[in-house]
């Protein structure tokens, strides 16, 4: 009888002591920072942990691993946040790949996923996870509005993409807007830095436009090798394509292209201004889409945290899904499939006084734009 | 039309081939005359692109960056050679490759300490800017000509190098037995290292010409690392005329599999399954070859005398 009385007041001791001082609330970030696609991923957790900085909030954890891009390793990085780091959240993945490795063990394991960027369908439809939230896009969306904007030009486009996930996703999206022919469709490799072939392609195929989805280096490549190849046949792409941070290794030869995204640097609103000070002030450099996009994801985590414990998963999710937070990227709402909704702009490339390439906010192509896939989502 | 692409995608996969020449010579050189694999051989690439990177930007000329990417390339293999590599000659293989792995690693976090993670500018020079016109209505790049054009100019330095010169008799010596030639009085020392260097600059000359054409970034050598090693495997260790003539097979078979394949593919299923049947078929085509190659020829096609 004393036994039992002195483990039950034992552990009534751990149970007081646990609620006297909360545990802080741990994020696994898992995000490239090594390789080709780095860039992207150190913009990412750059805008993250700043917004976390900003906001003082003492009580967070963050765990930062680096996934080389490579699916294999984020798997077992993801494994080692869940078991051994036993986190709460999890977000930072920038490739869909690497994201379809990840996202669907994670939530079944029931812990909750924020995707700052990518956005595989596969994840939006049928197969969507109360767990899962993407505060960024789904993989369609960009280039349907380029889709739609490229029927106000062009008859006869050429398309390319790399093939993983999104280069599907994204070409799917494309076509599922643009209603001219198609002049040729490639699916390149991933992390493909040489395009003489495409290129080659695309001269022949008497395309009078190309559209092109190419993030990080590989986009690079594409537009220095094209600017010089002599074609001359005015090519568009997704903001990923033109974005901050590969505009100045591409150079001139990204003025005046016109490209979609949800953000651009410009866009009137106070969180927004706020934001691009604020990553100006510490980084030196402007920030590109994938750190607006983990900017939201932080700030949206944080103004859940306010309202809810992370450890209701129940009250947490609610919270997540009001999305009462100030995003940059104007009005946000989460639809039935945990995907936002939200307006498409189509940008053009312009240089500034100060001699840096950047973009410029010339059309809205959707307003509330809604991805293909939410009706086939069960929740 | 069609001969112009068919020309056109032929230059490309020789221009292609002409790259992982500069790469794999370098690699198969260094194997064949100290029996060591360097795998560090493509951060010596990164480097020779970085350095032209920031040399061009700091003085405006594409060609003292060109320069530049020589001298640092051939520099700091010189300096691995003597600091690390020397140790390593009497060790097996894995004792190489573990030492050269850690080696990328250490070069790629330097490399991302010193410039940053982000892409690096490197413009193709004015001169060679633009496009040529083709027989048969198409138009080629000039610059990829100019590479083209570098490749054989090495192709030809090297082989008389090799077969002229009093350097690249030691080579070849050193080659068939580096006992002999240190016993009578060569030094086999400053032979490594040369050997070493020389290799050094001719991935760095690459990196800095494919710089211009892809962007400068770190872990750009780690993919071409890869393919000249299937360069080196298919001409045979050792061999610089296996290097040249795998070089140009890997070069032309890639390039052509990329673009005919989807093609013929279209003929016979939907257009978007066939692009992407057709990539995924693309980009194993070059193991295939290998494959191939290596079922008939065991030791590759040029296989030097072990």
């Amino acid at each position: 009888m004393n036994r039992i009385l002195a483990a039950s007041l034992l552990g009534l001791s751990l149970a007081t002591s646990s609620l006297a001082n909360a545990e802080p609330v741990k994020i696994g970030v898992i995000t490239t920072l090594s390789g080709g696609g780095a860039g992207l991923g150190i913009d990412m957790r750059d805008a993250f942990t700043l917004a976390i900085k900003q906001s003082g909030n003492k009580d967070l954890e963050l765990v930062i691993e680096d996934d080389a891009q490579k699916p294999e390793l984020a798997v077992q990085i993801a494994e080692k946040m869940i078991q051994g780091d036993k986190v709460d959240l999890m977000t930072g993945i920038i490739w869909s790949n690497l994201a379809m490795a990840v996202v669907p063990n994670a939530v079944a394991q029931d812990v909750i996923y924020l995707s700052p960027n990518a956005g595989p369908s596969a994840l939006a439809g049928a197969n969507c996870n109360p767990n899962y939230f993407n505060v960024a896009y789904q993989n369609d969306n960009f280039h349907e509005a380029m889709g739609q904007y490229a029927n106000k030009d062009y008859k006869n486009a050429f398309i390319l993409a790399p093939n993983y996930p999104a280069g599907k996703d994204a070409l799917t999206g494309f076509k599922r807007y643009y209603k001219g022919a198609l002049a040729g469709e490639i699916y390149t490799q991933v992390g493909q830095t040489d395009y003489a072939a495409e290129i080659a392609q695309i001269r022949a195929s008497g395309a009078d436009s190309v559209y092109f989805f190419l993030p990080g280096g590989m986009g690079i490549a594409f537009m220095k090798q094209y600017a010089q190849s002599g074609v001359g046949i005015p090519v568009t792409g997704p903001g990923f394509s033109f974005s901050q941070d590969v505009l100045p290794a591409i150079g001139d030869a990204a003025l005046g292209v016109k490209n979609s995204a949800t953000w651009s640097k410009d866009l009137d609103n106070e969180a927004n201004k706020k934001f691009v000070e604020a990553f100006k002030a510490e980084y030196k450099r402007l920030p590109s889409i994938y750190a607006a996009q983990s900017w939201d994801t932080a700030n949206l985590i944080l103004a859940a945290l306010s309202k809810a414990s992370v450890k209701d998963k129940d009250a947490f999710r609610t919270a997540l899904k009001a999305a009462d937070f100030k995003s940059v990227r104007g009005e946000f709402a989460f639809n039935n499939n945990n995907h936002p909704i939200q307006n498409i702009y189509v940008r053009e490339v312009v240089k500034e006084d100060d001699g840096v390439l950047t973009n410029k906010i010339i059309a809205t192509a959707f307003e509330d734009h809604k991805d293909a896939y939410a009706e086939k989502c069960g929740m | 039309m069609f001969t112009a692409l068919l020309i056109e995608q032929l230059l490309n996969g020789l221009q292609l081939g002409v790259m992982l020449f500069l790469m794999a010579a370098g690699l198969t050189l260094i194997f064949g005359v100290m029996g060591l694999i360097n795998l560090a051989h493509g951060s010596l690439y990164m480097i020779g692109a970085f350095a032209c990177a920031t040399v061009a930007a700091a003085t405006g000329s594409f060609w003292i960056g060109l320069i530049a990417s020589l001298a640092a390339a051939a520099g700091v293999g010189a300096i691995i050679e003597v600091a690390v590599i020397r140790r390593l000659y009497d060790r097996d293989h894995l004792d190489q490759v573990l030492a050269t792995f850690a080696l990328i690693l250490i070069l790629s976090e330097g490399a991302r300490w010193l410039f940053g993670s982000f892409p690096l500018y490197l413009d193709i020079p004015p001169l060679l800017q633009g496009a040529v016109p083709l027989p048969g209505g198409g138009q080629y790049q000039l610059y990829r000509l100019a590479i083209i054009g570098v490749g054989v100019a090495v192709a030809v330095g090297l082989y008389l190098l090799i077969s002229r010169t009093r350097l690249g008799m030691r080579i070849r010596a050193g080659e068939s037995d580096r006992e002999m030639i240190a016993a009578l009085g060569v030094d086999i020392g400053t032979l490594y290292t040369v050997v070493f260097a020389l290799g050094a600059a001719l991935a760095g000359l690459a990196g800095a010409l494919v710089g211009a054409l892809q962007s400068v970034q770190v872990g750009m050598g780690e993919p071409v690392l890869i393919l000249a090693f299937v360069v080196i495997v298919i001409g045979g260790i050792g061999s610089i005329k296996g290097a040249l003539v795998g070089a140009v097979i890997v070069g032309v078979v890639d390039t052509m599999g990329r673009f005919l394949l989807p093609s013929m593919l279209a003929l016979t299923m939907p257009a978007s399954q066939a692009t992407t049947i057709g990539a995924a078929l693309a980009s194993m085509l070059i193991y295939v070859v290998m494959a191939l190659i290596l079922a008939f020829r065991p030791s590759g096609l040029f296989a030097a005398q072990s």
